[in-house]
């Protein structure tokens, strides 16, 4: 089956693109090895079926972050039969210095120029037959958010699988570099690399450290005296050569796009323009984001969680009614009713109502996304965040973390600079996830219901200031002197796709549900196992499982004042799934899952004083196994896991603590 | 026609980017997304925060840090 890859910049419409040409038939996997995301999807066209991959949208095929690593390696190694470059029609010169980098490796393109629509808005023209004729590859003009050209783009792409291209562009990079590129080249033939010589030349001359890496390793090569020689020059001169070479990629362009695109003289002045003079304004930048997030917030916890969720719940709950009389009709054992209706559809509910605050969430955070304004929000915390050693995109992901830490850390991809990103991945689970909101709410109907919205305004705010915190001292601690540069593409305002933001959507719920779905229902479940073992003791008594772990875990939270057994069992419970804390709160305390009862079990098992501290314990300790799992896969170490899991719960016993000791001090209870 | 960096501009001035005084990453970075040698820039903002210009049409926003090493001629 051939394949056909999609390469192109960011905020290019490839995304648009990918989901057009492949409709449902999509999948998204991780490249092997690294944690960039793999998109793979089928085309259907002329009764055959082609192999569609969207590559990680890059401004170069450079060597300095996976993404670029991971699409040339693909170009080059796997040979896709033919590649498309989405390229933006109103930021020509920029996008094809990519497609130069295509043309040098030989790969068969053909070029997409999307956004042709905006083009027009903005009085770009085109000669399109000059442009094809000078690249010598194909231009199709496209709009993908509109569906069009892309009948012509799927034509033109499958034509080219079968043909036989011969047409490089000889770019000549100035006679000095022209010469040393034969030279290398010379050296390099029958070596048997896995990449073109003449490619490998330039990558060499440019500095490229992943080429030179791998030259100086081939046995092949670090062997030949005068090969090291002339490595050694390189090195020397290799940041003349670099600025030398890119300045004759843009030359090579502009010698095209003169003669083939016009732009007016005057830059149009466009509705984004006037809309970001508000949006990014001095003063009212970050007002106008803290609303926006507000506006988030609420929707998200009233719709998704509240509503939503609570219709989630009684669904659950009919369905285990409903499972359970009818294990009960055909004689079932008592202990797998049990075992199903309290065990597995617990596990079951515990997921399954917490999905809708997800949907809203990411639903959200994509309409946000998809027009261009997380941009806007990631430059208008910048500033705030630099001051703390971290950035404005970090803000971005401790906000969706609110929702869901897990979904929160994996929003810390955006961050390309390593440091910066496991910052934000380390201090996410300060952010209180909506899974901690039903906990919080008990304990507020039990011991002070009148200044609920205090209290809750209260932990959240601690729950920020840990964060930033902390974020400032791992700034200064654990990777001292990678300072991180910023550099940002504000794209234009756009009316969010709403196919893309379906689409987008449902990728990350299913993926929130295979990865955190599965292991919250798995951890729920077998708490219950634990409550009700060993055979024939009182479920949730003492004598259990559950409860001779809370007894064993209970002297470590005397300091903190709530040094029951229950208390335990609850936060040990909070560290499979916080979602299960308040019903096994509720059954180690007085045998109930909630309602009133719940709430006097809360009042005789603890006091004001203690509910804070618990709250605070519950606020900054460590997050669910889900969220640890999460940031297993996103460092790609168990190292950073094993980290997160311990100085969390570090800093929820110091803070527990703290309070309670203090608060005693001062005479509260 | 003088050489200055591009920090020192206001919004609406031009500059002409001639050199470029960062890191190796950073410079590479300024390159792939249009900052070559004779790339004409316009600054739209410059008053606190990253600065936000024009390249080609295309907003980026420059941490200041970074904006103080573009060498532009205006």
């Amino acid at each position: 089956m051939a394949t056909i890859a999609l390469v192109g910049n960011p905020n290019s419409g490839k995304t648009t693109i990918f989901n057009a040409l492949t409709g449902a038939n999509q999948h998204v996997g991780n490249w092997p090895g690294v944690t960039v995301e793999k998109k793979e999807g089928k085309l259907n066209f002329n009764k055959k079926t082609f192999n569609i991959v969207d590559l990680p949208g890059t401004y170069s095929l450079g060597a300095f972050s996976e993404d670029e690593i991971v699409a040339r390696d693909y170009i080059l190694k796997d040979r896709p039969d033919v590649v498309i470059n989405v390229v933006d029609a109103t930021n020509i010169e920029r996008n094809l210095y990519l497609t130069t980098q295509l043309l040098e490796m030989g790969a068969k393109v053909v070029i997409a120029l999307n956004m042709f629509d905006e083009a027009k808005e903005k009085k770009i023209t085109f000669d399109l037959d000059s442009l094809s004729k000078k690249l010598g590859v194909p231009v199709i003009p496209t709009v993908a958010s509109k569906r069009k050209g892309l009948d012509q783009l799927i034509k033109n792409s499958v034509a080219l699988i079968d043909q036989e291209v011969n047409f490089a562009p000889h770019l000549s990079y100035g006679e000095n570099i022209d010469q040393e590129i034969n030279k290398l080249k010379g050296l390099l033939s029958d070596k048997n690399l896995d990449y073109p010589s003449q490619w490998i030349a330039i990558k060499l001359l440019e500095g490229d450290q992943y080429i030179y890496d791998l030259v100086a390793n081939h046995k092949g090569l670090n062997t030949s005296d005068e090969f090291i020689s002339a490595l050694q020059q390189l090195k020397t001169r290799a940041k003349d050569y670099e600025l030398d070479i890119v300045n004759k990629r843009y030359e090579f362009i502009s010698n095209i796009t003169e003669l083939s695109v016009t732009t007016p003289e005057v830059m149009v002045v466009t509705k984004s323009d006037k809309i970001d003079k508000v949006f990014t304004n001095k003063w009212l930048g970050m007002p106008i984001f803290a609303l926006i997030m507000l506006l988030v917030f609420q929707l998200t916890f009233t719709v998704g969680e509240e509503l939503l969720g609570g219709v989630m719940a009684r669904v659950i709950e009919a369905l285990g009614e409903t499972i359970e009389n009818y294990l009960i009709t055909i004689k079932s054992p008592a202990w797998l009713i049990a075992f199903i209706s309290e065990g597995i559809i617990s596990g079951v509910g515990a997921v399954v109502e917490f999905v809708p605050l997800i949907v809203v969430l990411y639903m959200l955070m994509g309409l946000l996304e998809d027009s261009g304004y997380m941009a806007r929000a990631a430059y208008v915390m910048d500033s705030l965040m630099r001051a703390l050693g971290l950035q404005g995109k970090t803000f971005i992901s401790m906000i969706v973390g609110f929702g869901c830490n897990v979904p929160g850390i994996m929003a810390t991809r955006t961050l390309e600079n390593k440091k910066d990103r496991l910052i934000a991945t380390l201090i996410n689970p300060f952010m209180s996830c909506g899974a901690r909101l039903p906990i919080y709410l008990v304990f507020i109907a039990a011991f002070f219901p009148k200044h609920g919205g205090l209290v809750l305004f209260f932990l959240y705010l601690l729950g920020i200031l840990v964060a930033l915190l902390m974020g400032k001292i791992f700034s200064e601690t654990l990777f001292k002197g990678e300072s991180s540069y910023f550099i940002m593409e504000l794209p234009p305002y756009r009316r969010p796709t709403v196919r893309n933001v379906l689409r987008n959507m449902w990728d990350n719920v299913s993926g929130f549900l295979k990865r955190a779905g599965t292991t919250i229902f798995a951890v729920v479940t077998i708490l219950w196992i634990l409550a009700v073992l060993p055979f024939g003791v009182e479920p949730y008594s003492a004598n259990s499982i559950l409860g001779q772990i809370g007894l064993w875990l209970a002297p470590i939270f005397k300091p903190a004042g709530f040094d029951s057994w229950q208390a335990a069992v609850g936060l040990f419970a909070g560290i499979a799934a916080k979602e299960g804390v308040i019903a096994t709160l509720g059954m180690v305390c007085a045998g109930v899952e909630e309602g009133t009862a719940l709430v006097t079990a809360i009042q005789s098992a603890f006091t004001p004083l203690t509910a804070v501290s618990f709250m605070i314990m519950t606020l900054l300790y460590t997050p669910c196994a889900a969220v640890i799992g999460t940031v297993r896969k996103e460092t790609n170490s168990y190292k950073w896991a094993l980290f997160t899991a311990l100085y969390t719960f570090a800093i929820g016993w110091l803070g527990a603590v703290l309070v309670f000791q203090i608060g005693s001090l001062l005479g509260f209870s | 026609m003088t050489n200055t960096s591009l920090i020192q501009l206001h919004p609406g001035d031009f500059g002409t980017v001639q050199h470029i005084c960062a890191g190796g990453c950073a410079t590479k970075r300024l390159y792939e997304m249009g900052f070559n040698t004779g790339a004409k820039v316009k600054v739209i903002k410059n008053d606190a925060g990253p600065i936000i210009v024009s390249l080609s049409g295309q907003k980026i926003a420059l941490g200041r840090g970074l904006a103080q090493k573009i060498i532009v001629n205006n």
